[in-house]
């Protein structure tokens, strides 16, 4: 990928990131994290990352978001003009975050991170495909898979209980 | 590289200039195909110079003409920015998601093997489902945005039924991949050249009917046509979730259905019924099964197989035409208990014979 | 410029991933504060995936899959308490939502 694409897809991504912070309606606010989460989703592509790539798409942006705009629409919810905290709060946020930044920019930025095979050499035509991700799955990480489809029952039926009217 | 990018460009127009034509076309077969179903005439007044053309005239040129010119209301009260980016949410996913089914087998010109698609992803079937979830957001925001009860009524009815359906569509893929053994339509389609017992073609209507049937429901139900047009539902709810729009973000609400309905026929063709695939028809001519080979030219083969996608696409599309005008519309309770407690459960039943049989057939 | 390598990945994801923390720090909404969070998950997911391609193995896009599926579950659960929660308190404000303070 080249680098005038890799910082445009950036720019893209930082600016709806803030465009979900720092937005006033919530509505815009879904609308920025679907945008982010779209964009996420062709780094995927970018990465050979096809099946995560596409898992993205239809579980994050088109399953969970569409459940966060049902909730935002069922309370409706309008702008809230004083949506941020109050000044201390913000500006403890805000220190916290740079400093935040600055450590992980000081650990990350150095060569050589991550000694391996490198980004740009080529991978075999079976990463990141299914067929791959499945044996891996099935075999290596079976324990969390199953276990894992016991949480989204549990999840589920959390959800149904609490969302009811009352249960009398 | 330069070709490269040329001949993606140049199949990306191709399947654009075969979605945007076939939604127009739709839009007419709608009209004189209910009117033969209804016995009446339909809509002929629209013509030029006394050439009414059977509705044609009216349907592709006035009609357009006339949804273009007309006033854009925007009530007062809404999010502007929401209410104009509504039909285009949900128009994109449509028509983009028709860029994974294949149109043909391979052409080679020059020494260059084309794959008749406009992209050759591996896991295509999942990228059509990613796009036909991003439809729901063009419901959903219509039906916020408009600043009306009705309207929001109507998105999430709308929006509510299109998730639940995604379900049943979701599984019945899912046994016709195991089936295959594979996510990518392309391959797909070639393993449905495959000739059962040297004479029957491995269509898979033969190896999934079950599947298709599911298929064929739940994606009449994502489109949101009649038997499940309880979002739109005109006698209800003014005109549902886009009640509020008028000009040519009405006519972009009214493309999405027909382009829906073109792109759930394409892929039921491509599934279950061979996709460019003539039963026969080899890359290099026809292979009869007692033993005779016709042979033809490369060129005719492609334009062969890609007349009979297009032919496979139109019958579809006709019927889900046809399925229209003759089914009364669902409740809401109804369409519900439908996707859940009757397509969920025959999906999952499916899912898990089909497993059996490969499993039973493979080992 | 150089090609891309795996620092470009990286601070890309330190950035999304302050981003939705200060988010849910200075954030009085609930479900906003809620969609940081998911940002912040992102930012993670992002840095595992392009990890797993610097070292050419899969193992990374497997925990993308479970972290996926783990951001379902808890935003099904999650928006749930908060629609019972609307119920109860009529308010969707962080600082109000203090029955429990000291």
């Amino acid at each position: 990928m080249s680098p005038l694409l890799f910082c445009i897809l950036g720019a893209v991504l930082i600016a709806s990131a803030f465009g979900v912070v720092l937005s006033t309606s919530p509505i815009r606010s879904a609308l920025s994290l679907i945008v982010t989460l779209f964009f996420i989703a062709v780094e995927f592509l970018f990465l050979d990352a096809q099946l995560v790539a596409a898992l993205q798409i239809v579980v994050y942006a088109g399953a969970i978001m569409v459940l966060f705009l049902f909730v935002i629409m069922l309370l409706n919810l309008q702008d809230d003009p004083q949506a941020l905290a109050k000044l201390p709060l913000r500006a403890a946020g805000g220190c916290l975050g740079g400093l935040f930044l600055l450590a992980a920019l000081h650990f990350f930025v150095k060569p050589g991170v991550g000694a391996g095979t490198g980004i740009n050499t080529a991978v075999p035509d079976t990463f990141g495909s299914t067929e791959t991700l499945g044996e891996m799955l099935f075999t290596h990480y079976l324990f969390a898979f199953e276990i894992t489809s016991v949480l989204l029952l549990v999840a589920i039926i959390g959800a149904v209980v609490l969302a009811k009217k009352n249960l009398t | 590289m330069l070709i490269d990018l040329l001949i993606a460009a140049i199949k990306a127009l191709i399947v654009i200039g075969m979605v945007l034509p076939l939604a127009g076309i739709l839009g007419w077969v709608e009209r004189k195909g209910s009117a033969l179903i209804q016995d009446r005439i339909g809509a002929n007044r629209a013509s030029i110079f006394g050439f009414a053309g059977a509705g044609l005239v009216n349907t592709l040129m006035a009609d357009p003409l006339k949804f273009l010119t007309k006033e854009d209301v925007i009530p007062a009260g809404v999010d502007r920015l929401l209410h104009t980016l509504a039909p285009c949410i949900g128009l994109f996913p449509a028509i983009v998601a028709f860029a994974a089914v294949p149109f043909g087998d391979v052409l080679e010109v020059g020494g260059r093997v084309i794959n008749l698609q406009a992209i050759g992803l591996n896991v295509g079937i999942l990228y059509v489902l990613a796009m036909m979830s991003l439809g729901v957001y063009g419901v959903v925001l219509a039906g916020w945005a408009s600043n009306n009860r009705f309207s929001l009524l109507g998105g999430i009815r709308g929006s509510a039924q299109m998730i639940s359906y995604e379900l049943g569509m979701g599984l019945a893929i899912v046994a016709t991949v195991m089936t295959y053994g594979t996510l990518d339509l392309q391959a797909m389609v070639r393993a449905q050249g495959h000739l059962i017992g040297g004479w029957i073609p491995a269509w898979g209507i033969v190896y999934q009917p079950v599947a298709f049937l599911l298929f064929l429901i739940a994606g009449i139900a994502e489109s949101k046509r009649v038997p499940f047009d309880l979002p739109e539902g005109e006698s209800e709810l003014v005109a549902g979730f886009f009640t509020e729009y008028s000009g040519i973000k009405y006519l972009m609400f009214f493309m999405t259905d027909f382009v829906d309905v073109a792109v759930v026929a394409a892929l039921v063709t491509t599934l279950y019924f061979g996709g460019w695939q003539i039963p026969y028809l080899m890359r290099d001519g026809v292979h009869f099964p007692w033993g005779t080979v016709v042979a033809l030219p490369q060129i005719v083969v492609v334009l062969l197989q890609l007349a009979a996608f297009m032919i496979k696409v139109l019958f579809f599309c006709w019927l889900q035409v046809l399925i229209r005008w003759s089914l009364p519309r669902y409740r809401y309770d109804q369409v519900m208990r439908l996707g859940w407690r009757g397509l969920l459960p025959v999906a999952l039943l499916n899912v898990m014979a089909t497993a059996v049989l490969v499993l039973a057939l493979q080992g | 410029m150089t090609a891309v390598s795996i620092n470009w990945y990286l601070i890309l994801g330190a950035i999304l991933f302050t981003i939705g923390a200060v988010g849910v720090i200075v954030r009085r909404n609930v479900i906003v504060i809620f969609m940081s969070i998911e940002l912040m998950l992102n930012a993670v997911n992002l840095v595992f995936v392009a990890l797993s391609r610097q070292l050419h193995i899969m193992d990374g896009q497997i925990v993308v899959f479970f972290v996926m599926t783990v951001a379902a579950a808890e935003a099904a659960v999650g928006l749930a308490i908060i629609i019972s929660v609307f119920r109860n308190r009529e308010t969707l404000n962080a600082d109000e939502l203090n029955l429990l303070r000291w």
